[in-house]
């Protein structure tokens, strides 16, 4: 039933020149006469946000192309200059929203290397598990609302109905639905709340089964597989040369996977396969993000039997000078009382020096480039977003394109404008 | 790992388990094409300007405090508790490769430059260049010789000034359709 799809990659390079995000209109190849210029954006609903592209049509064929992009610009790293490192770990999850507890663990991560300090294992073993729980989340949102654009409605209500067990799960651990700032330096926030293994076991096998009915949902669309198969590709080499990451490149048939190439946190400990596609088309990134869920869904089940392991042990550092005390102690003991005003009031300091720290977030290479001064609030603070470099392959994958491959394109970079813009 | 052979390097540095080579800005093109293609950093993954406008120094925006270190007599205060090593010039502008091989490896190539310095653009070298050396124009405004379309990308075209500068102010900005109009 389902069709295997043999799609053909173009040879060489096809990035346009001189400028490689923009496509021009070359008039050998298109009558200038015939070319309608059509402003998408940037409030349209395949946009997944506030995004414009200025596309010059010739007839349905994609002549030209420019994304303009911006409109979504908060200043996040200008505020994270003014506020002390401690308050600072609210920003980074409001900078990607898809995928928020995965941002805030790599500007944590990045903090606590500055900061040189120890976290113990229950806290790694646990951000390992939500953080995967959160690509889950990321995922299931691309494909829910990537499967809307192209006309599978029903998709969106299947995938948000294992989205809604994930943010309940992130309710349950954090408190909130969403941004639960939950990842603090040194650790987590709270430990582990009763219940929660067994919640997420359930959903593990929910999930498998819920991918499951994806694929066969869509596998069996003939109209899915025509608007995806064969639409938008991307070399190897210029996936490279426009240095896309995660699901794109792996589409593209590029072997590379942070987690295992780089590991951080304790994913070395951990078995999963990385899935990889060599057709570089929308289809494939698409193949890549399903078999990226069931690989989640494994890392969720082993953290799970290691941190049924730890009952009982710490969960976050003990280390006065950067970590809050408990609270109860807020009562009893000065010393205590004066390290919590000290780290609400004033922050604490991190160690002078610069590091450039990545982790693969759900939408690829999520980079935290840092300049500490030694006070209490960072001197520089600069995100490598992984939409905002895959967005620069538009012009690349739309070479050759007609108008309503469009919408399939933009949706398989999987943009999130607020990442994008920052 | 030594990288001797690059050309222009002024200095290595290590920390944090990570290698920084400073480059001459004028050779920074002929460095990163040899580490593209003899060291096999095939990857830009990243390109950070800083700004270290009045490091270890008072009254830069958003900052309180004083070089020689906390005031204590100011309530509030948060000082420095040693005045940081001094910058060469003002801006650096860091390219982070890496290299995509069964031992995989990064680098942190920094250039140094002052107001109105400009330095050669890369985007020759990796494409995936051309947005991060936008935005770093747009934010902080470090010019790139030979960009192809070296415009704006987060603000408006007709923005003036550069937000992550760190003379810029933070609030203060025009409102646009305000009442009194």
């Amino acid at each position: 039933m389902a069709v295997s799809p043999q799609t053909r990659i173009y040879e060489g390079t096809r990035i346009p020149s001189p400028i490689p995000t923009i496509l021009q209109v070359d008039p050998a190849k298109h009558d200038l006469e015939d070319i309608l210029t059509v402003n998408f954006g940037p409030n349209h609903p395949s946009t997944h946000g506030v995004l414009r592209l200025i596309v010059d049509l010739d007839g349905e064929a994609i002549a030209g192309i420019s994304a303009v992009i911006g409109y979504l610009h908060t200043g996040f790293e200008k505020t994270m200059e003014q506020k002390t490192w401690w308050k600072c770990m609210t920003y980074p999850e409001r900078i990607d929203y898809v995928s928020y507890q995965y941002n805030g663990l790599a500007f944590v991560l990045a903090v606590e290397k500055l900061l040189e300090i120890g976290v113990p294992r229950k806290a790694t073993w646990m951000r390992m598990c939500l953080g995967e729980l959160n690509r889950l989340h990321s995922h299931l949102i691309w494909l829910g609302t990537s499967a809307l654009e192209l006309g599978a409605i029903s998709m969106l209500w299947y995938a948000f109905r294992e989205r809604e067990e994930i943010v309940l799960l992130t309710e349950m651990v954090g408190g909130a639905r969403m941004h639960t700032r939950y990842f603090q330096a040194g650790g987590l926030a709270g430990d582990i709340p009763p219940g929660f293994y067994d919640v997420a076991r359930k959903f593990c096998v929910q999930m498998i089964k819920g991918v499951d009915d994806y694929e066969t949902i869509l596998d069996a669309n003939k109209i899915w597989l025509e608007r995806t198969v064969g639409v938008g590709l991307l070399s190897t080499d210029d996936a490279i040369a426009l240095g896309q990451s995660g699901p794109i490149l792996r589409a593209s048939g590029v072997d590379w996977d942070l987690r295992r190439d780089m590991p951080y946190l304790t994913y070395h400990e951990v078995d999963f396969d990385v899935p990889v596609y060599s057709g570089g088309d929308v289809y494939d990134r698409y193949k890549v993000h399903m078999d990226e869920m069931r690989q989640s869904v494994r890392i969720i089940s082993q953290c799970l039997d290691r941190l049924e392991t730890m009952e009982g042990e710490p969960w976050i550092a003990d280390d006065r000078k950067v970590v809050l005390p408990p609270r109860h102690e807020l009562h009893t003991s000065m010393e205590s009382l004066i390290h919590h005003f000290k780290i609400v009031t004033e922050g604490y300091t991190v160690p002078e020096g610069e590091i450039y720290l990545a982790v693969e977030s759900p939408r690829g290479e999520l980079g935290v480039y840092l300049v500490s001064d030694g006070g209490p609030k960072p001197w520089r603070v600069k995100f490598r977003a992984p939409s905002f470099v895959a967005l620069q392959a538009t012009a690349t994958c739309m070479t050759d394109a007609a108008v309503a491959d469009l919408i399939a394109i933009v949706g398989s970079l999987d943009g999130v404008m607020g990442e994008v813009d920052r | 790992m030594a990288y001797e052979a690059v050309p222009g390097v002024v200095e290595t540095r290590e920390a944090y388990g990570e290698t920084t080579l400073v480059v001459d800005p004028a050779r920074l093109v002929e460095a990163c094409i040899y580490l593209r293609d003899e060291e096999g950093f095939s990857f830009l993954s990243d390109l950070s300007p800083a700004d270290y406008f009045g490091w270890g120094a008072v009254g830069v925006a958003g900052y309180i405090g004083t070089a020689a270190g906390r005031d204590m007599h100011a309530p509030g205060s948060q000082g420095l508790s040693r005045v940081p090593d001094p910058k060469p010039k003002r801006f650096s502008v860091s390219y982070h490769l890496l290299a995509m091989s069964a031992a995989p490896r990064r680098v942190r190539v920094q250039v140094w430059l002052d107001d109105a310095e400009e330095v050669d653009s890369v985007v020759s070298v990796w494409p995936t260049a051309d947005w991060h050396e936008r935005e770093a124009f747009d934010m902080v405004g470090i010019r790139f010789r030979g960009h192809p379309n070296l415009v704006r990308i987060l603000m408006d075209d007709d923005w003036e000034g550069h937000p992550l500068r760190k003379d810029y102010p933070i609030g203060g900005e025009p409102v646009r359709f305000s009442g009194e109009e």
